[in-house]
């Protein structure tokens, strides 16, 4: 990937952009489909789902907000939930805007669609040229099928009994798709198990969706210092 | 899941998008608070799974849903598709439900 590609054409060169692209807006297209589900079955309704997906625009909040409602928790924590979940989208930003140049206009534009795909996809690439163009290919590809698979799963939602046939559990089973890839360094890894532990052991005493936003601290233990070592893989 | 929660949401995870792409910029956030943002993605999924498969209410407590977990992270485990995880893990859930 680093290898300099030859200079051969002046014209668009989308090789190695467009396919993964329309890979990762598949599988997201999975998500939004059980997003859709979710969300009129915890009370949402079809505008409000699509509001979700075309205004919030970051799946992993989405999920978690309407995960905590269909608990019974409060506004606030499933708010704050998700949020704090939505804040790691503000590191992507910085991470993606020296590639991204433009006027106000254009990077606010440009910051909805900071999210984890486009930011990976961003980031991979080895010229200017190629970041911008496969932030945009991407951005396009997974709002497009984000949206779309919310609309189906929004549509066809309510006409599932969500606890026959166990639908339920896609809310756990799409976190740990989520957080599978995340769980590389030994860090992440606590975060982790820490989360977990805090979420189960205050849960018979904190409102519903409390826990979820208390487990946040565990990050914490990133200010730790630990022997340095190379974190680039 | 009202019209509030939809709309604060909306404005909250885009101004956090705008924050960094347009506010910070050029500029860095300090390494600590780096670090910190990107531990909390590994802490609150999991806390999620932790709610969604082992609590109900204010209660603990271990049913179908389990099952479904041990599918879905065998699935991811062995790289299954993500379709199919989810599909997979509902489908045992709704087994284990059915025939208890």
């Amino acid at each position: 990937m680093d290898a300099h590609n030859e200079h051969a054409h002046e014209g668009v060169n989308y090789d190695g952009i467009v396919g993964p692209a329309v890979a990762l807006g598949f599988a997201v297209f999975i998500f939004a489909i059980s997003f859709g589900v979710l969300c009129v079955n915890a009370g949402g309704s079809v505008p409000k789902a699509m509001a979700m997906s075309l205004l919030v625009f970051t799946g992993a909040s989405q999920f978690s907000a309407v995960s905590v409602i269909a608990a019974g928790g409060t506004a606030a924590s499933a708010v704050v939930g998700a949020l704090l979940l939505g804040s790691r989208n503000a590191i992507y930003g910085v991470a993606v805007a020296p590639w991204l140049p433009g006027s106000v206009k254009y990077r606010v534009a440009a910051a909805q669609f900071t999210i984890d795909e486009t930011t990976g996809m961003t980031l991979v690439q080895n010229s200017p040229e190629r970041k911008r163009r496969a932030f945009w290919v991407t951005a396009a590809s997974i709002y497009g099928f984000w949206n779309v698979g919310t609309l189906i799963g929004a549509l066809v939602g309510n006409s599932f009994d969500t606890q026959k046939y166990g639908l339920d559990v896609a809310f756990p089973a799409a976190f740990v798709a989520m957080v599978a890839p995340l769980l590389s360094t030994r860090k992440a890894q606590l975060a982790g198990i820490g989360g977990a532990v805090v979420c189960l052991a205050t849960t018979p005493f904190l409102p519903i969706g409390a826990p979820i936003v208390i487990s946040a601290v565990v990050a914490l233990i990133a200010l730790v210092p630990a022997q340095r070592k190379s974190r680039h893989s | 899941m009202s019209w509030t929660v939809v709309l604060v949401l909306a404005f909250g995870a885009f101004a956090l998008k705008v924050f960094g792409f347009v506010i910070i910029g050029d500029r860095k956030f300090p390494p600590q608070v780096e670090a910190v943002i990107a531990l909390i993605p590994a802490a609150l999924l999991c806390a999620l799974i932790m709610k969604d498969t082992f609590t109900a209410g204010h209660d603990l407590q271990i049913d179908a849903r389990a099952v479904g977990l041990v599918v879905a992270v065998f699935g991811v485990w062995r790289k299954v598709p993500i379709w199919l995880v989810i599909v997979l893990a509902c489908v045992a859930t709704g087994i284990t439900r059915a025939i208890s």
